[in-house]
């Protein structure tokens, strides 16, 4: 029998055709096979769309799983470290799972679709793990990437926007909720959720529905700002937020090379994840283990001074940068909204306690003379970017 | 009675960021306001349903990116939105467009002319370097040439070093630079007569020159240093309008402990033995405090609200000559839809820009001609701007907000107070200009605001109405503004301070006297100092 051919070259998710229509600027990057945009035709403008406006990003390309049966519940609290007990139906959980270890293979959102009913949405593949994970467990693990499609819609105006396509309960929605509508006769999955810190919801729908969904979701957002965005800008909203990213301030344990490159969840400000009274997780006796014996690594989020950005930067504990490194930035970005120079970063304990200071050391160009900074940077443990907004129930016009 | 550290005059954006920076060193401040509302200039007013106008200022670059972090003021609701481009719309119906993206700014300037287009760069380094020269001084205080005082001649001797630095051609190029017309400065890179309009206009803007009075290209340096966001020259809108800024630096401020008073405008300042000792307000309340630091410009705050007797003379003389004369208007519109402007391709992003409907030199030089001969320009240079294209909380979905800074306008006509129907016809002669180019426009308004520098003055208090309290010509600037020997933010009388944009480095919101001031105040009280330092850009 003659098998189809393997796909070449990148897939296109099936918002491509409205996004193409849009794009003015042809720059295009991979997203685990599909062609997403870095920007659509200026990430500035794009960026600002997320803050002062509606922005929609395509997010199809995310990796989705279905899990169902009667051990749903306790596989998965098998499986994260957070207890899921406590995510009714209808709830959506931030969550991360490690390997045997304690180290950090991902994270991602756990939607409760309905009783006994759940997707895991995440960066990284993980079916091989998810099904070996899965062994005495009456579970079954759908992959649904290319199943459902997905949007985020994010910004001040998100509310207004979705609120002209009727759907019932939206303003009772409150975050971290999901709830299902009808859209033109196909189930459409409504979240309050996303990855810029700020108000917001994830549309989730039938591939086929995907283009109808683009196009009334626009025609809803006309008088409302309503925009398409890249990733850059979202990235830049997302460190706001303090929000972490797989391959930039982690790195999936099951792909490491190197022993100590991997990190845990503690080592990432996510102990409020771990919740060490569930009988059995993966990772849990080495997580306390760590817990007593104290971790070597810690997440920071840095307030740097001046307004060069800290890319790539080692971090020291004085200014003279003596005694070496200890750790450097994983994410830095030049906060618009915040006018504050920020950064995520990983240090060695015991350094980098909220409200300690360190020094960051940046490199900057300037008409081809490099020059070199010692900036001081306080460690704060809030979000750069919180507005009240975010948790309004039901959310305002603003 | 109770008397306070310091007493604040005028809660426009500069008084508030002095009071602000004053009230975290843990001074017990109060700030007081003629009006029943906050901002002065800087204010977002509900004149119109449910439409906001920034009534006044309508945009915001200059705003010091170190003020905005020092006084967190995302936290108290501040967001500013860039926007960019322009447009100049012309009179055989084509239009110049400048936009954001460089290749595509280029490709529209080599429509007019490829000369003028390749040019551009140079153009844009050397103003970037004169940018570059002045934009360090912003956030400090100007040293005085006379003075033999450590900290003034360390400041010359590091503006020195920085001019020596630039080599004996670009030296003998900037003190060219400072004493120029915008004109003739344009006429040196550009051949096209509608670019140079373009780029024209931000000579003149708050100034009652011309574009071929000396002394302008300075002032199209002071539109041009601002940034947003590290983009230099670019503008943004405040989310809200521009009233967004004053009342974030006001909750700044109340949350550092400092007070507020509305409706409590100064009729006196008191001194007494030779030193402040307080305000007599026009409700009769005097309130009394150590210090005095005046928001209002150096006209208002030395001959309106001082007693001669209290100044030296040659001082009050200096104030009574100094130049603040009301050369803009404004005209804010209430819009019922978005007028189209059929010069323009459908879609263009230039619906989102500055539109201007001057085209040559020759007619912006005419403008002015009507304003030196005591009248509003019959062709004026219009700076329009659409905030609710890009703010969504201006104006209902679908409504817009339309803010038109007219220039010339004089503060009186022929020397005496404008009449309501002159008043009527000042804003028919700009709703007519842009309708020339609009068609659908002048149906679509909804409700309009017309501003003479009269107006803004008995409003807002500033003499002339003038945009930047004192124009930014070379006898009036850095250590000779307001007056020299009083450049440093301290007035004539012991306890007495300035800090509005009359001050070192002007006007514009760009709260850099305010807080310059404070920091000089500070020094004076031997107080920490909680005012930031210039980021700089080496």
């Amino acid at each position: 029998m003659k098998q189809e051919p393997v796909h070449q070259g990148r897939l296109k998710t099936p918002f491509h055709s409205r996004l193409e229509k849009l794009d003015t600027v042809n720059q295009w990057h991979e997203w685990k096979g599909y062609s997403s945009a870095n920007q659509l035709y200026c990430s500035d403008t794009e960026y600002f769309a997320i803050r002062n406006a509606t922005a929609v990003f395509d997010l199809t390309p995310m990796t989705k799983y279905r899990i169902a049966g009667p051990d749903a519940l306790d596989y998965l609290n098998r499986l994260v470290t957070r207890d899921m007990a406590k995510v009714r139906p209808g709830r959506v959980a931030y969550a991360v799972w490690c390997d045997d270890n304690g180290q950090v293979i991902d994270d991602g959102t756990i939607f409760h679709l309905r009783e006994g009913e759940y997707r895991l949405c995440s960066q990284e593949r993980h079916f091989a793990w998810l099904q070996a994970a899965a062994i005495g467990f009456d579970v079954t693990i759908t992959h649904e990437t290319e199943g459902v499609a997905a949007l985020a819609v994010q910004g001040p105006t998100s509310y207004s926007v979705l609120s002209k396509m009727n759907l019932e309960g939206l303003a009772e929605l409150k975050p971290f909720g999901l709830m299902h509508v009808d859209f033109q006769g196909t189930e459409l999955m409504v979240s309050r959720t996303g990855f810029t810190g700020d108000l917001g919801y994830e549309l989730w729908i039938d591939p086929d529905k995907a283009e109808a969904l683009w196009d009334a979701l626009f025609k809803a957002g006309e008088l409302h700002g309503i925009r398409a965005i890249g990733t850059t800008a979202l990235d830049m909203a997302r460190i706001e937020a303090g929000y972490l990213a797989a391959y930039e301030e982690f790195l999936p344990a099951d792909e490491t090379v190197r022993t100590g490159v991997s990190r845990s969840p503690l080592e990432l400000g996510l102990e409020w994840l771990v919740d060490f009274k569930k009988p059995n997780f993966n990772g849990r006796r080495a997580l306390a283990e760590e817990k007593r014996r104290g971790s070597t690594w810690r997440l920071v989020k840095l307030d740097i001074e001046g307004n060069k950005e800290a890319h790539h930067s080692y971090i020291f504990s004085n200014a003279k940068a003596s005694g070496g490194n200890i750790g450097f930035v994983t994410s830095a970005v030049w906060s618009p909204v915040c006018k504050q120079n920020i950064a995520l970063g990983t240090v060695k304990t015991p350094h980098g306690k909220p409200g300690d200071t360190v020094w960051v050391e940046i490199y900057y160009q300037r008409e081809m003379h490099w020059n070199r900074k010692m900036a001081k940077a306080t460690v704060v443990d809030k979000p750069f970017w919180f507005p009240p907004r975010r948790g309004a129930t039901p959310p305002g016009p603003f | 009675m109770k008397t306070y550290d310091a007493i604040v005059v005028g809660a426009g954006h500069n008084g508030l960021t002095n009071a602000a920076f004053l009230a975290k060193a843990g001074l017990d401040v109060v700030c007081v306001e003629k009006n029943d509302y906050i901002g002065g200039a800087t204010v977002s007013r509900n004149l119109y349903k449910d439409w906001w106008y920034s009534n006044c200022s309508y945009v915001c670059s200059l705003l010091r990116p170190e003020i905005y972090r020092e006084l967190e003021l995302h936290k108290h609701g501040l967001q500013v939105t860039p926007y960019g481009g322009s447009v100049q719309f012309m009179e055989n119906g084509d239009y110049y467009g400048s936009y954001h993206d460089h290749e595509v700014a280029y490709r529209e300037m080599a429509r007019f002319s490829r000369h003028d287009a390749d040019a551009y760069k140079t153009y844009s380094a050397d103003t970037m370097r004169q940018c570059r020269f002045i934009r360090d001084f912003l956030l400090s205080t100007a040293p005085d040439p006379t003075s033999f005082r450590p900290k003034d001649l360390m400041e010359l001797a590091r503006i020195g070093g920085k001019f020596m630095n630039m080599g004996e051609d670009r030296m003998y190029e900037t003190i060219r630079f400072w004493t120029m017309s915008v004109a003739e400065y344009l006429d040196e890179y550009f051949e096209t007569d509608v670019i140079k309009a373009a780029f024209s206009g931000s000579g003149i803007i708050g100034t009652a020159l011309g574009i071929h009075s000396p002394g302008t290209a300075y002032v199209l340096l002071h539109h041009y240093m601002g940034d947003v966001d590290g983009n230099v020259g670019s503008w943004g809108f405040a989310r809200g309008g521009t009233g967004a800024v004053s009342k974030a630096i006001a909750g700044a401020y109340q949350a550092a402990g400092g007070e507020l008073r509305t409706e409590s405008g100064v009729d006196q300042i008191i001194v007494k033995n030779g030193k402040v000792t307080g305000v007599a307000l026009e409700n009769g309340d005097e309130v009394h405090g150590q210090i005095v630091v005046s928001a209002m410009d150096v006209k208002r705050t030395f001959l309106t609200c001082m007693d001669k007797s209290d100044l030296p003379e040659k001082f009050h003389r200096r104030v009574e000559n100094f130049k603040i004369r009301g050369s803009s208007g404004k005209v804010n519109i209430a819009l019922d839809g978005m007028p189209t402007f059929p010069a323009l391709p459908e879609g263009s992003s230039l619906y989102h820009s500055d539109m201007h409907f001057i085209d040559s030199m020759e007619r912006m030089e005419r403008a002015y001609d009507d304003w030196k001969a005591g009248t509003w320009s019959q062709d004026p240079y219009i700076d329009m701007v659409i905030p609710t294209l890009s703010d969504p909380t201006m104006a209902p979905p679908g409504k817009h907000f339309m803010s038109c800074f007219v220039q010339y306008c004089p503060h009186q006509i022929d020397g005496r107070r404008w009449t309501q129907e002159e008043k009527e016809a000042f804003g028919q002669t700009v709703i007519n200009q842009i309708a020339n180019y609009s068609p659908d426009f002048k149906d679509l308004i909804l409700h309009a605001e017309i501003r003479t520098p009269q107006d803004i003055e008995d409003e807002i208090g500033i003499t002339e109405g003038n945009i930047f309290h004192g124009e930014l010509t070379m006898d009036q600037l850095l250590f000779n503004r307001p007056i020299p020997g009083y450049a440093q933010y301290r007035g004539p009388v012991d306890g007495l301070y300035m800090c509005g944009s009359s001050n070192h480095p002007g006007g514009g919101i760009m709260a850099a006297p305010g807080a310059n001031a404070a920091r000089e105040i500070l020094s004076d009280l031997k107080r920490p100092n909680t005012v930031p330092e210039n980021w700089g850009d080496d």
